[in-house]
């Protein structure tokens, strides 16, 4: 089984810890772990403000990069709904525009490999407790695309469940959307500073330490706003609580 | 407001006004949480919900299909039945048609039934041009008309209005329009709900002309079909002596069978109720019963456009719920004038952009009021995948291509203002197809970060007025990977070897 690091281009620049929790964690759950270092970004803030077309050789590429592997690992809902979502779409417009089948074979390829961290612990790995020790209060907000694009359902929490010394407060008004949205942020600055301000109040007011996602997108905004409301509530990748023990604690 | 929504403003700056209305935001956020969490109750109620959201679905994709057929058959049931039919192809038409039809009747007003179709064409104000007054019976429409004002919702066109203000606007307007508002009128429901009663009675036993939507049209039997939750609807329906019905085109289903699954999925994700207060049908006229002339008024303005786009024609089978509006967070926080059309929320941001096209500043804004967070597209009874479409015309927005426009194929270029988004967009593509240039700016940008401003200047200054900006680590992932588990081997899927 090869199993490659999608790390993800936020992640690579802006949240490198993240990708070392998720090579950490993984190995220690026995798995090796490569990083084909051809990967790049998916193109989500390509395609998704709507530049489809610009997208399609990042398409290629990660075609190129994960191409013989078994697996590919992201530790972001947002950019494994990207592949799984879109790529087939990229792929089928291009065929329609009589553009060949290259890039539906490339989203064929891809789409059945990619695991978002927390579905390919719990589907492929069948672990949910990866004895991971982090001694806080938690709480989790389920990112949208993780949420209703790749169904991550309840695999999240009953990870973080598992975790011991971790104590999870429930979030009110989890399922509501952040506001981040990639471009959606600068687009409609005060639509989605609103929605950031009820998502940061809900936080607040679950008392927790830590807030936690599967993506970290979503936390630059969360903790931005958290930062410059001058909170102490630390935002944290799942990831890096997943790979804390009790030797270290991330 | 003035009753028009022409000149309306790009939604971002719409809604940087609206979203620092508290009481409108407190208004919204009370009213669609209350009927959002309704609604999951009674969907929760039927264990063949997801089934039925398909044939929902399936049976809208197969008219929208075979559009030019059902229509066909729908116009000849509705002769046969004593009915006349009228084909609009825009709303210039459609409000000629109407305005002659009631001239021909020599009736100076018109009493209406809420219709979402009368709003979009502007029916009101073309009537009012020609002379005759149109009176909204709907009370929530009644609300906005009195105040003169615009729907702000599709269900619940005055839910940017709250009590206080509605007894203000009943005691200042009503008397100009008809029975004044009883003498000390409180905010009360009961009591508003009884002034208008009591106003609208009055129109109702007068008026000698109707004018209706439709919510469905079944071809087989040419029967019209309207639900509602008020009882006004079966009053205009049935007292006036002319009956004219504006309706769009993608409203029509096959068979009576085929609307069974709509009577079940409409009430429940509109009012969160089982079966909806008031359901009325008619087909043609009948003798001794109810109008003694039916007119149908069939609407294109832009549907058949629409229609040609596969991707965006998912958007014909709306069937007016408002559950998408309900849980949407932007709505939310915008409220419903934002979107600049009698179609606001998630899919007024597909529908309104498809029906007039993407050349106006409003228009193109519009496929981009979403944070494509899914949840419309979640609850949406017919499935319709709101955030594809969004997405699909943000390309149409900022790249233009081929669309068709009044029946013709044409290619459309690019809304005005996304030049240097795109030189940006495609410049940073680039920069990700070039794994060397990448990783240079990245230690680029990590040697630098000390350098940083903390607010950010230009378009960048909307991230940092309310956020902090993220500090660049020191060390790329990438940057660590290659320093802790060495050089990547060569080839093209940078193999490493087994051993660490």
């Amino acid at each position: 089984m090869r199993v490659a690091l999608f790390v993800t281009c936020i992640n690579d620049l802006l949240q490198p810890r993240t990708g070392r929790a998720v090579v950490a964690l993984l190995e220690r759950l026995g798995v090796t772990v490569e990083f084909p270092e051809e990967q790049s970004c998916c193109g989500q803030p390509q395609f998704n403000t709507g530049y489809r077309q610009a997208t399609e050789p990042l398409v290629r590429r990660f075609d190129r990069a994960f191409r013989e592997h078994d697996y590919v690992v992201t530790p972001s809902g947002s950019c494994a709904a990207m592949v799984r979502d879109n790529y087939p779409r990229i792929g089928a417009k291009a065929a329609a525009e009589g553009r060949g089948r290259e890039l539906s074979d490339a989203a064929a390829l891809a789409v059945p490999k990619t695991y978002e961290l927390t579905e390919f612990l719990v589907d492929v790995l069948k672990v949910e407790d990866v004895g991971a020790y982090y001694p806080h209060t938690v709480t989790y907000h389920p990112t949208c695309h993780g949420l209703r694009v790749l169904g991550l359902g309840d695999r999240p929490r009953r990870l973080l469940q598992h975790v011991k010394g971790l104590e999870l407060r429930e979030l009110p008004g989890a399922e509501e959307c952040c506001g981040f949205g990639g471009t959606f942020a600068v687009k409609n600055a005060a639509v989605s500073a609103a929605m950031g301000a009820d998502k940061v109040r809900h936080i607040v007011s679950t008392g927790a330490e830590a807030v936690c996602t599967v993506d970290n997108s979503c936390l630059l905004h969360i903790g931005g706003t958290l930062t410059r409301q001058g909170s102490t509530v630390r935002p944290v990748h799942i990831a890096e609580i997943l790979a804390s023990t009790e030797g270290s604690v991330l | 407001m003035s009753g028009t929504y022409l000149g309306m403003p790009a939604f971002p700056r719409a809604a940087d006004v609206s979203t620092r209305d508290t009481q409108l935001r407190a208004n919204l956020t009370h009213a669609t949480h209350t009927i959002r969490d309704k609604r999951a109750k009674a969907v929760a109620e039927l264990d063949d919900w997801d089934q039925l959201r398909a044939a929902g679905a399936a049976v809208k994709d197969r008219v929208l299909r075979r559009l030019d057929h059902y229509l066909e058959q729908l116009e000849a049931a509705v002769t046969a039945a004593g009915g006349q039919v009228h084909w609009a192809a825009d709303a210039e038409e459609a409000n000629r048609i109407v305005t002659a039809l009631v001239r021909e009747t020599g009736e100076r007003e018109v009493v209406k039934v809420k219709s979402m179709a009368t709003q979009e064409i502007g029916l009101n104000q073309a009537l009012e041009d020609a002379g005759i007054r149109a009176y909204e019976t709907d009370l929530a429409e009644l609300i906005v008309q009195l105040g003169d004002d615009l729907p702000s919702h599709i269900l619940v066109p005055a839910i940017h209005r709250n009590r206080a203000e509605i007894r203000d606007i009943f005691r200042r307007e009503m008397g100009r329009w008809g029975r004044p508002a009883p003498e000390g009128l409180s905010d009360s429901p009961a009591e508003l709900a009884e002034a208008a009663r009591l106003h609208l009675r009055e129109k109702f036993l007068s008026a000698k002309v109707g004018i209706s939507g439709a919510n469905f049209m079944v071809a087989e039997t040419g029967t019209l079909v309207v639900v509602e939750s008020e009882g006004n609807g079966r009053m205009c329906l049935t007292l006036p002596e002319t009956l004219i019905s504006v309706v769009g085109i993608e409203k029509v289903v096959p068979t009576w069978q085929d609307l069974e699954i709509f009577l079940q999925l409409l009430p429940r994700s509109s009012t969160a109720e089982r079966m909806n207060p008031y359901t009325s049908t008619w087909t043609g006229t009948t003798d001794g019963d109810g109008p003694r002339t039916f007119h149908l008024v069939l609407l294109d303005n832009g549907r058949t456009d629409t229609l040609a786009d596969t991707v965006g024609r998912q958007a014909l089978r709306c069937i007016r719920c408002s559950a998408c509006l309900n849980v949407c967070p932007v709505y939310e926080r915008a409220g419903g004038h934002a979107y600049g059309s009698p179609y606001p929320g998630p899919i007024g941001a597909i529908l309104t952009p498809q029906l007039r096209g993407i050349q106006g500043p409003l228009e193109a804004s519009l496929p981009y009021a979403s944070s494509l967070c899914g949840a419309c597209y979640e609850v949406c009874p017919v499935a319709i995948d709101i955030p594809e479409v969004l997405v699909h015309l943000r390309e149409r927005v900022v790249e233009g291509g081929p669309v068709t426009r009044g029946g013709t194929r044409t290619v459309v270029k690019p809304a005005k203002g996304h030049a240097a988004e795109r030189a940006a967009m495609r410049a940073a593509a680039w920069t990700f197809d070039h794994p060397g240039v990448l990783r240079r700016g990245m230690r680029l940008a990590a040697r630098t970060r000390r350098l940083h401003p903390r607010r950010l200047p230009g378009p960048g200054r909307a991230w940092s007025r309310t956020r902090a900006l993220p500090t660049v680590p020191a060390e790329s992932f990438r940057d660590w990977w290659r320093r802790t588990r060495g050089e990547s081997p060569s080839g093209p899927t940078g193999k490493r070897g087994a051993g660490e």
